[in-house]
C-alpha cells in the first residue's frame, strides 16, 4: 500500500484576535499606535522582568501541536475531538486553505472537500457557466469539465434550466447544482467536515452516500464528525485530537471508547478557558454552561418526556448597563429552534437590568414533551440591546434528546420537526 | 466515476514557506485556465444588470475627455499640445490611465470580494488580482475603438513604430497596474484602510501624471522626479506611439521601467508573503 497522506508534526498557530475577531479587521492606525508605543512597553518589560514578574505572554493559540499521522491510500479515517480540539484546522491545512505554521504534510493525489459546494458561484451567470467556472476554481481542467459536464448536469436535475441564471434557482436547485461540481470532482483524497456541513437532512444524506461511494472506490476520506454512531459506521480507523494535540490513534471503536471514557467529550458541561474567551468580550467572561436533567445531573442526553434546565454561569469584571444573557437553540442543521434571554420577563429586567460586577448563574427550565429526537446545539449570547455585543459562541455546546415515553411512540418511525409537543387531541364522531 | 486510476497523481508539500522559493509562479500557471474564467466571469457580470452596458467602458473616457477640454482647453487654461488636437490629445493618455484606475479599483477589492473562496480552498490567490487587471483589457479594447475614430476625424496618423511601441507601452501599463495591485489587494485584506484611501491615491496620481496636461510643462529640474511615476512613462509613450507627440524612448523611460518592475517584484514578494495568513485574517 501507498501512503496517501503523511503529516509530520504540523503546528498551526493563532493569534487570538485574529481567529475571533470576525467582525473586527485590524486597522492600521492600532498598527502605527503599536509600532510607536512599542519602545515604551519593552522597557516596561524589561522592568518588570528584572524586578521577577511575569510578562504575559502573546496572545497565541496552538490550533495544532506537533501532530504526526500516516495514511495510506484507499483508508476511511475518522476525526474526533470537541470543538477547538483542531479538526477543522487539521482540514484546512491539508486541504491548503491555510498554511502550517511549522512541520510539514506530503499529500499524494487532490485533496477535494464536500464543503466547497458552491463556491465561486456567481449568481448573474447561468448554471451551465457556473458548471465552469466553479469546476476550474476546484482545479478541474477545461477538457475535464467537457467530459463531466452532462453526467453533472444529469446528477443536479436541473436540466432544463441549465441555460438559466442561478439567482432565478430555487435553493434546493442552486445546492443540487453546486453539489453536482464537488461531487464529479472525484479527488484522490476526500476529506468531509460534518460539523461544518450545511444544508438539508437530504443533502447532508446525499453527502454521507457520496463519501459511501467514493470509499468503496478506493479513495482515501478523512471524515470529521461529532456523531459517533456515523464515525463507527463510516470509518475503519480513527484519531482523536484535544487541544491541538492527536491524543490516540486506534480502530474506530478503540478510538470512539477512548474518547467518551477520557470525558472530553461533549458531556453536556462547557468550560471555558482563559484562552477561549477573546479579549474583545470585557467585561464579560463566560466560564460554564451546563444542562442538566430532572435529577440535577449534568447530561449530555436529556429524555424528551423530561424536563431540562440550561445553567450558563459567568463573571462580569465591571458592572454592566442592559445586560441581557440569553441561548439560541438550533437543530444541526442549523435550523433554529428558538432564542430566549433571562431579561425576557419584564419583572426581572427590572431588577437585573443593571447588574453590579460579580459571579452570576442564568437558569431557566425547559419543559418536558418539547424536543423531538436528535442532537440539538446551544448557542450563548449576551448583549446590551441595540448598543454591544459582548459575547457569543453559536455552538457552544450541543445535546442529545432520547425519546423513549414520547408520545407516539407505539410507532417506529422518525417523526419530521424539531419539536415533539404532546398535544391535546380529542376525537368525536360527529355523525 | 468509472475510472479511477487515469493518472499518476501528484504529490503536493503541504509546509511553511519560506523566502523567494514561496513565490510558486508555476502553481499560477497550473491554474492559468482559472486565471482565464475569473477574467471571463468579471466580463460577464460587470455591466450586468445596467441600462447602458459596455457603453460605459467608452461614456467614462468620453466624458472625462469632453470635461478636460472644456477646462484645460479654453475655459481655465490652455494647455500647450504640440499642435494635437486636444481632445485626441487628452483621450490617447485616458485610455492608459482608464486602464490603470479600473484595475487598481477592481484588484484591490478582488480577494475581500472573494474571501469566501479563500476560507475554502485552495488555488494560487495570485489568481484574483491578476485576473481583475487583465480583465480591464476589455473595457480598454472598447474604448481603443473610439481613439481610432479620433484619429480618423482628426486625421492623425500614426507613425509604423506604432505596432511595436504600443503593445510595449501596454504592457508597462499593466505591470505598473499590477505591481501597485498586488501591494493593495494584500494589505487590504488585513487594513480596510485600502478602500477608503483608494479614490484619494488614485486622484492624487492623476495630477501627477500628464494626461490632461504636456509632460513639457515639467520644468528641466523637476523631469527626473517626475520620471518616477512610471504611469508618466506610459502615457508619454501612448502619445508618442500614437500621435508622434514628443521624442520618444529616452532615459526618463527607463527610470520609469526600472520603477515599475520594481514595484512589481516586491508586490509579488509581499503577497506571497501575506497570502499564507489570507485565510485566517481576511
Amino acid at each position: 500500500m501507498t501512503t496517501a497522506i503523511r503529516v509530520d508534526s504540523i503546528s498551526k498557530r493563532y493569534k487570538i484576535g485574529a481567529a475571533q475577531g470576525k467582525f473586527r479587521y485590524g486597522m492600521l492606525r492600532d498598527v502605527l499606535v503599536d509600532g510607536i508605543t512599542a519602545p515604551v512597553r519593552m522597557a516596561r518589560a524589561l522592568v518588570r522582568r528584572s524586578n521577577g514578574e511575569k510578562v504575559v505572554p502573546d496572545n497565541y493559540i496552538w490550533a495544532l501541536n506537533d501532530v504526526s499521522f500516516d495514511l495510506e491510500e484507499g483508508r476511511v479515517l475518522g476525526i474526533v475531538g470537541r470543538n477547538g480540539a483542531g479538526k477543522s484546522t487539521l482540514l484546512k491545512v491539508l486541504s491548503r486553505v491555510t498554511e502550517p505554521t511549522k512541520g510539514t504534510v506530503t499529500v499524494r493525489g487532490r485533496v477535494g472537500s464536500l464543503l466547497e459546494v458552491g463556491t465561486g458561484f456567481h449568481p448573474e451567470l447561468t448554471g451551465r457557466e457556473n458548471i465552469y467556472m466553479n469546476g476550474a476554481i476546484l482545479g478541474m481542467k477545461r477538457a475535464e469539465i467537457d467530459r463531466k459536464f452532462d453526467e453533472m448536469v444529469d446528477f443536479s436535475e436541473v436540466g432544463q434550466f441549465i441555460d438559466t441564471p442561478v439567482k432565478r434557482y430555487s435553493s434546493g436547485m442552486y445546492l443540487r447544482l453546486a453539489f453536482a461540481v464537488a461531487a464529479h470532482l472525484e479527488p484522490e483524497i476526500l476529506v468531509v467536515d460534518e460539523v461544518l456541513a450545511v444544508g438539508d437532512a437530504e443533502f447532508q444524506r446525499k453527502c454521507l452516500g457520496k463519501m459511501g461511494d467514493v470509499a468503496q472506490q478506493g479513495r482515501t476520506v478523512l471524515f470529521v464528525s461529532h456523531n459517533m454512531s456515523a464515525i463507527l459506521r463510516l470509518t475503519q480507523e480513527a484519531i482523536v485530537l484535544k487541544k491541538g494535540a492527536l491524543i490516540k490513534r486506534a480502530p474506530t471503536p478503540e478510538a470512539v471508547d477512548f474518547y467518551l471514557a477520557s470525558g472530553q467529550a461533549e458531556t453536556g458541561e462547557r468550560i471555558w478557558g482563559v484562552e477561549e474567551v477573546p479579549v474583545a468580550s470585557a467585561p464579560f467572561r463566560p466560564v460554564t454552561l451546563r444542562i442538566k436533567d430532572r435529577t440535577g445531573k449534568v447530561v449530555d442526553t436529556v429524555r424528551s418526556s423530561e424536563p431540562l434546565s440550561v445553567e450558563f454561569e459567568y463573571q462580569l469584571d465591571a458592572p454592566l448597563t442592559g445586560l441581557r444573557v440569553g441561548f439560541y437553540l438550533s437543530t444541526m442543521r442549523g435550523e433554529y429552534v428558538f432564542t430566549s434571554f433571562d431579561t425576557d420577563d419584564a419583572r426581572l429586567y427590572e431588577q437585573f437590568g443593571a447588574r453590579k460586577a460579580g459571579r452570576y448563574v442564568s437558569r431557566c427550565t425547559l419543559p418536558a414533551d418539547m424536543f423531538n429526537e436528535g442532537r440539538y446545539s446551544l448557542g450563548v449570547n449576551a448583549s446590551s440591546f441595540g448598543v454591544r455585543r459582548y459575547f457569543m459562541d453559536e455552538n457552544a455546546l450541543s445535546f442529545n434528546v432520547d425519546v423513549s415515553g414520547a408520545p407516539g411512540m407505539q410507532w417506529p418511525e422518525m417523526r419530521v420537526g424539531p419539536i415533539r409537543p404532546r398535544l391535546d387531541w380529542k376525537i368525536e364522531k360527529v355523525d | 466515476m468509472t475510472e479511477i486510476a487515469r493518472h499518476e497523481p501528484t504529490t503536493i508539500y503541504i509546509k511553511p514557506s519560506t523566502g523567494l522559493t514561496a513565490l510558486n509562479l508555476r502553481d499560477l500557471w497550473t491554474y492559468r485556465e482559472l486565471v482565464f474564467f475569473m477574467i471571463w466571469r468579471d466580463i460577464k457580470v460587470r455591466y450586468k444588470q445596467t441600462l447602458l452596458g459596455a457603453a460605459w467602458a467608452v461614456i467614462q473616457p468620453l466624458m472625462t475627455m469632453l470635461v478636460f477640454n472644456f477646462l484645460f482647453n479654453g475655459a481655465i487654461a490652455k494647455v500647450s499640445t504640440d499642435g494635437i488636437p486636444y481632445p485626441i490629445f487628452a483621450f490617447t493618455a485616458l485610455l492608459p490611465w482608464g486602464l490603470f484606475t479600473t484595475a487598481l479599483n477592481q484588484a484591490s477589492r478582488s480577494l475581500t470580494s472573494n474571501n469566501n473562496m479563500i476560507t475554502k480552498i485552495y488555488f494560487p490567490r495570485l489568481v484574483l488580482p491578476v485576473a481583475s487587471v487583465l480583465a480591464g483589457l476589455v473595457d480598454f479594447a472598447i474604448a481603443f475603438v473610439i481613439l481610432i475614430g479620433l484619429m480618423l476625424y482628426y486625421k492623425v496618423t500614426p507613425a509604423w513604430n506604432v505596432l511595436w511601441a504600443l503593445p510595449l507601452f501596454l504592457l508597462l501599463a499593466i505591470i505598473t497596474a499590477l505591481g501597485v495591485a498586488l501591494w493593495l489587494s494584500a494589505i487590504n485584506v488585513k487594513y480596510r484602510d485600502v478602500n477608503y484611501a483608494l479614490p484619494f491615491i488614485t486622484q492624487f496620481w492623476l495630477f501627477v501624471t500628464p494626461v490632461a496636461y504636456s509632460a513639457k510643462i515639467i520644468s528641466a529640474k523637476w523631469q527626473v522626479v517626475y520620471s518616477l511615476n512610471p504611469m508618466a512613462g506610459v502615457v508619454n509613450g501612448f502619445r508618442w506611439a500614437l500621435l508622434g507627440s514628443g521624442s520618444g524612448p529616452d532615459a526618463a523611460l527607463w527610470v520609469s521601467v526600472g520603477i515599475s518592475v520594481l514595484v512589481m517584484i516586491s508586490g509579488l514578494v509581499y503577497f506571497r508573503n501575506m497570502e499564507r495568513t489570507f485565510a485566517d485574517t481576511i
